[in-house]
């Protein structure tokens, strides 16, 4: 089997982010967290489960971009989304247009609210997913555009907001990872500044700090982002994703 | 009754909630007769798709009340964020939960529901109406209060409806048609079909039937009344017709092209120049989709004629 692309790093990378939560609703948005979402449940976190994107909880493992196949395990209509959400059994991982030092997340608008330069989707479930459940974030391109000193609308609460908003608001926050085309961070600091946890290999801490809008915390040696194993290699390419739509996102030209 | 009529009992200024969710089950052909008449100046509330669109591109709407507003498989809308981007409407922008709230309260007549949701975040902040409680037990948490969200009028689209209002969905999902209608003062259903009350519970299991004839005060007969956006299991997504959509609305020219072509007359008009389009092959999403809620391919659902026309070029997928 030829050597792991990048692409591939990224949906272990993405993976890991659910190991240990057991059987809670993994919430993937993206194409790379998708398939990151089915390579943990069908090796390291069988019990998580996994929405089909429309209503439905799925079992199995099936390609991204095709139907599930099922068999279907629950009826999970939007409103019971939310209700699932703010109990708490869910950890999603989104896809921010910005992000900053504390984990604040823009979805909604870029630049005055007023009167955007660019209007996105609007904060969608961000504000209240963050404040109730755990959440990871994926970026396909790893610049100093998304990672940015402070977002311009903060749609999911990053840690410093939360402490400003009250013990409600912290209560539950929990941003566990950030995983980007070069590396993986996540906020194991004192205050939770984003922390540099690996690079993905090939890439240098300098680039990654080059690339990124404000000072990352990086203690001691950064390790190098693990590779995918064969089996999980062969579940990459052979099942969950066999045409190639990773991609989309994290180019092999790239590499 | 037709959508004309419904129009004719709404006002310039009214907050309207429109249901559905994002390009999904919209109640599109009642969203046209709005563009046919002369309302403007309204507050519409709406996890929002291109019925906001529309009413943005139309110059409808004063203030927008929303989560979202999104195309699904096309994530931006167009209008939307033209009508942001030039400041032309003002808006309050929610949580997605929070809206729910909103609607709910409403439709309990309470005054406001509390949630963590919101927190933190600059919904907060761009909304300084917004209050916080206090919980009055021990635990003395702190939670934002989202004030109730009465609405004046709520238009819906379903699959199926007896003539009296009770209305069934037949999809995946109810989104959140009740809470609208609950929410509103006067409440109008769209349909695929009209059927006999009996039809109903034989077709859909009774956990299907969400709307009932006391939150209902008029309902129409619309078939592909929801048009392009999706009413499974009567039609998938017109992913070729949004994709045309979206492409004229990126220039002044093509856009009053596509309002020529499409809005300047009657629905029937629009459904036959929809009818004229000429259909392209499925893309992968619209084809999983089918497999997955519609029993086969989109295309094997599609009511558009397999006709030469111009009305909307091909793109590949």
């Amino acid at each position: 089997m030829s050597s792991p692309t990048r692409a591939e790093v990224c949906v272990v990378a993405c993976a890991e982010a659910w190991r240990g939560d057991g059987e809670i609703v993994a919430s993937p948005m993206g194409t790379i967290p998708t398939i990151g979402a089915r390579l943990a449940r069908a090796t390291f976190e069988p019990d998580l489960l996994l929405s089909d994107g429309e209503a439905l909880y799925v079992a199995g493992t099936w390609p991204v971009g095709e139907p599930a196949p099922g068999p279907v395990e629950g009826w999970v209509p939007y409103r019971a989304v939310f209700d699932l959400a703010w109990g708490g059994k869910r950890h999603v991982m989104m896809g921010p247009g910005q992000i900053d030092r504390y984990g604040n997340s823009n979805i909604s608008a870029i630049g005055d609210f007023a009167r955007p330069t660019r209007q996105l989707l609007g904060v969608r479930g961000a504000p209240g997913n963050t404040v109730n459940h755990p959440t990871s974030y994926w970026v396909p391109r790893h610049r100093d555009r998304t990672f940015v000193p402070r977002v311009d609308m903060v749609s999911g609460v990053g840690y410093d907001s939360a402490a400003k908003a009250g013990p409600a608001a912290s209560r539950f926050l929990e941003l566990r990872r950030v995983v980007t085309n070069l590396a993986v961070l996540d906020f194991g600091t004192p205050d939770h500044a984003m922390r540099l946890v690996s690079v993905h290999p090939g890439v240098t801490v300098a680039e990654v700090a080059a690339n990124t809008g404000f000072q990352l915390a990086i203690d001691g040696d950064v390790s190098e982002t693990r590779l995918p194993t064969a089996a999980e290699l062969r579940l990459i390419r052979e099942v969950i994703d066999p045409h190639g739509a990773r991609y989309g996102e994290v180019p092999q030209a790239h590499e | 009754m037709t959508e004309d009529e419904v129009v004719a009992g709404l006002r310039s200024g009214m907050t309207i909630g429109i249901g559905g969710w994002g390009s999904r089950r919209k109640p599109m052909s009642l969203v046209r007769a709005i563009l046919r008449s002369d309302l403007r100046d309204l507050t519409v509330v709406s996890y929002g798709g291109p019925d906001v669109g529309l009413l943005c591109a139309a110059g409808r709407i004063k203030r927008l009340v929303y989560g979202f507003v999104s195309l699904d498989s096309v994530p931006l809308e167009p209008h939307f964020q033209a009508a942001r981007q030039s400041g032309a409407i003002e808006v309050t922008e929610y949580d997605e939960g929070m809206l729910q709230w909103a609607l709910y309260a409403a439709s309990l007549r309470l005054p406001f529901l509390p949630t963590r949701a919101g927190l933190g975040s600059d919904v907060v902040r761009v909304n300084p109406q917004l209050r916080t409680v206090v919980s009055p037990y021990d635990d003395g948490e702190e939670l934002l209060a989202v004030p109730a969200l009465p609405l004046d009028a709520a238009l819906i689209h379903l699959n199926r409806a007896d003539v009296t209002g009770n209305a069934q969905f037949l999809g995946p999902d109810p989104y959140f048609d009740d809470l609208f209608a609950t929410a509103a003062t006067q409440v109008y259903a769209s349909c695929e079909r009209i059927v006999p009350t009996a039809e109903l519970a034989a077709v859909g299991g009774f956990g299907s039937l969400r709307i009932h004839r006391w939150m209902v005060d008029g309902v129409v007969e619309a078939p592909r009344g929801a048009h392009f956006t999706s009413c499974a299991p009567d039609y998938a997504r017109d992913e070729a017709f949004q994709r045309a959509y979206v492409r004229a609305a990126k220039d002044a020219g093509t856009w009053r092209e596509f309002v020529a072509t499409y809005l300047g007359g009657s629905e029937a008009d629009y459904q036959r120049a929809v009818a004229a389009g000429r259909p392209r092959p499925d893309s992968p999403a619209e084809q999983a989709f089918a497999a997955t809620y519609l029993g086969g391919s989109a295309a094997d659902h599609r009511a558009v004629p397999a006709s030469a026309g111009t009305a909307a070029e091909a793109e590949p997928a």
